[in-house]
């Protein structure tokens, strides 16, 4: 049997990936991808590359076109109630937050406890209040999500995303619209939540964030890969992006468009 | 989970009808209709069996989220639409019940007015104009809601958090249309009959209150009161299918949502009618 603790988390062998909206439409080819426990993953790709699309797939969410997607060593093909369990393990920030509008942040971030725990009403209250606080979102708490910035409807899906304190943590172009300042928040909260945040269970946690800016994720400590033309192509470190000559990677590091006239 | 909504939409893929070029006569016109029709007819019938399947087999799943949820939808497609229902009994007892009495009473025929009353208001009217007016204020709700929440990706979160979309989003909906138009064609057929015999009052008509409820009593049987449960809840159980079905299952876009909704509503009355006409021979029948 393999050991659990060396399973990889995310294991794709070959597979191909279908737009959400579309699945006939393959957005992505070929991938093979292993994601090792503990490991900081940046993928960038630049607009309609299929960067949210891996995600879902990664978060069975949809099955691979073609090819084999695995994790936690259970194959995603398969995934329905039967493996509810595999899915917890999960977690996934969409871009935007897709919060759902008819309820206030607070009972966005309590629904995940409250659907699968089934815990007491005055100990699922103290859970979710510690997670607001843990991601200052108290003042918010009460407000729904149409009457709050871009800034804390992304905060408020990641602390949905972490009320069960997964093990896998997936973030759809988690940096994007938001301000410097909420930006700079974030790169500090992944970092420790990556080490092992006493908040959220002290355990190291597994991240892959998706992103159309690599400057932002600039670490020695993570791993990097870049989607272009229907494929996913590992970069390694951040030593190895910096070095590239890819044209791609160059602007997704400049980050910027250059218009000629 | 997944499965749920994929089994259902899945079945019924009539997308590629509807972008198909028009066609050249009116007997592939025809042909075309006719499988749109089997088509939705086939996602609806899987879609009711489907939630059917999670409202059994998730009975004690998360009772802590889906119990207050149900009471919503049962205050929104019931105790909200009281007043307006109690308007409209007003106005069914007024404008078409009393003149039936008076008419009736012209002629001297007040010993049919039982049987005339419960034909008319007990086994046909009330449960469908309730039906109606609960899909007009209820049922486009639904698909807008639901529409706008599968749109703007609300249904995938659900899905990404573990949480099945139809035990969530549906099961609540649906137990509260059959609780809630069940419930309101009570209070309208009472409301009817009431209002109505006070309008006959108003014009003289020879009949006192006792006779005329021993007469409405005595038409009624227990198979009156048994179809006119099973009708009104089998009336609540497919508006609300049929509303769900198109707000989750077509709408990816926004702009679709309005598009969605106008043929929902239609496809209600439709399935409302068909319901009615079923239980008219089951009243034949038996």
């Amino acid at each position: 049997m393999s050991d659990p603790e060396n399973t990889a988390v995310i294991e794709m062998r070959d597979a191909s990936v279908g737009a959400m909206r579309d699945i006939s439409f393959i957005v992505l080819e070929e991938v093979d991808w292993s994601v090792a426990p503990g490991e900081f993953w940046v993928v960038a790709g630049q607009q309609h590359s299929g960067k949210s699309d891996l995600l879902k797939l990664t978060a069975g969410l949809m099955s691979p076109v073609r090819g084999d997607c695995r994790l936690f060593g259970a194959e995603t093909r398969t995934f329905d109630e039967t493996k509810l369990a595999e899915r917890l393990r999960v977690g996934l920030v969409f871009a935007g937050g897709q919060l759902f509008n008819h309820l206030t942040l607070r009972e966005n971030v309590a629904l995940p406890l409250e659907y699968h725990r089934g815990l007491p009403p005055d100990e699922a209250a103290r859970a979710v209040q510690t997670l607001l606080e843990l991601l200052e979102l108290t003042p918010l708490a009460e407000v729904t999500p149409a009457n709050v910035s871009g800034n804390w409807r992304q905060r408020a899906a990641l602390a949905r995303a972490l009320m069960l304190k997964p093990e896998l943590l997936l973030l759809d172009n988690p940096l994007a619209g938001l301000s410097p300042r909420h930006q700079h928040w974030w790169l500090q909260f992944l970092d420790r939540l990556w080490r092992g945040h006493d908040g959220c269970g002290g355990r190291p946690m597994t991240l892959v964030v998706t992103t159309e800016d690599l400057r932002p994720w600039r670490s020695e400590n993570r791993k990097f890969a870049l989607l272009r033309d229907k494929k996913f192509f590992p970069l390694g470190a951040w030593n190895d992006v910096a070095s590239t000559n890819d044209p791609v990677v160059k602007e997704l590091m400049a980050a910027t468009v250059e218009w000629t006239s | 989970m997944r499965g749920n909504l994929a089994k259902a939409f899945g079945l019924a893929n009539t997308e590629w009808f509807r972008r198909a070029q028009l066609p050249k006569s009116y007997t592939d016109l025809l042909g075309r209709k006719l499988f749109l029709f089997l088509l939705t007819l086939q996602g609806l019938a899987a879609f009711a069996l489907i939630t059917l399947g999670v409202i059994l087999r998730k009975f004690r799943t998360a009772r802590n989220v889906i119990g207050p949820r149900i009471r919503q939808e049962i205050a929104r497609a019931g105790v909200a639409l009281l007043p307006m229902f109690l308007f409209v009994a007003l106005a069914l007892g007024f404008l078409v019940i009393g003149q039936t009495i008076s008419a009736l009473a012209r002629v001297g025929a007040t010993e049919y007015l039982g049987s005339t009353m419960v034909i008319v208001v007990v086994r046909e009217l009330g449960p469908l104009l309730a039906a109606m007016l609960v899909l007009a204020r209820v049922g486009t709700a639904h698909v807008i809601e639901l529409g706008t929440a599968r749109a703007t990706g609300e249904v995938e979160a659900l899905e990404a958090l573990g949480i099945d979309p139809v035990h969530y989003l549906i099961v609540p909906r649906v137990i509260g249309m059959a609780v809630g138009v069940f419930s309101l064609t009570v209070y309208l057929i009472i409301g009817a009959l009431v209002s109505g015999y006070l309008f006959a009052f108003l014009q003289d008509v020879p009949l006192t209150p006792g006779d005329y409820f021993k007469q409405i009593a005595g038409a009624l049987g227990w198979l009156d009161f048994v179809l006119l449960a099973l009708k009104t809840i089998a009336f609540g159980f497919f508006i609300a299918i049929v509303t769900c079905y198109h707000g989750l299952a077509r709408p990816l876009r926004l702009e679709d949502v309005s598009r969605v909704t106008v043929r929902a509503v239609s496809q209600g009355v439709i399935v409302c009618v068909l319901i009615d006409a079923l239980f008219i021979l089951l009243y034949l029948v038996t």
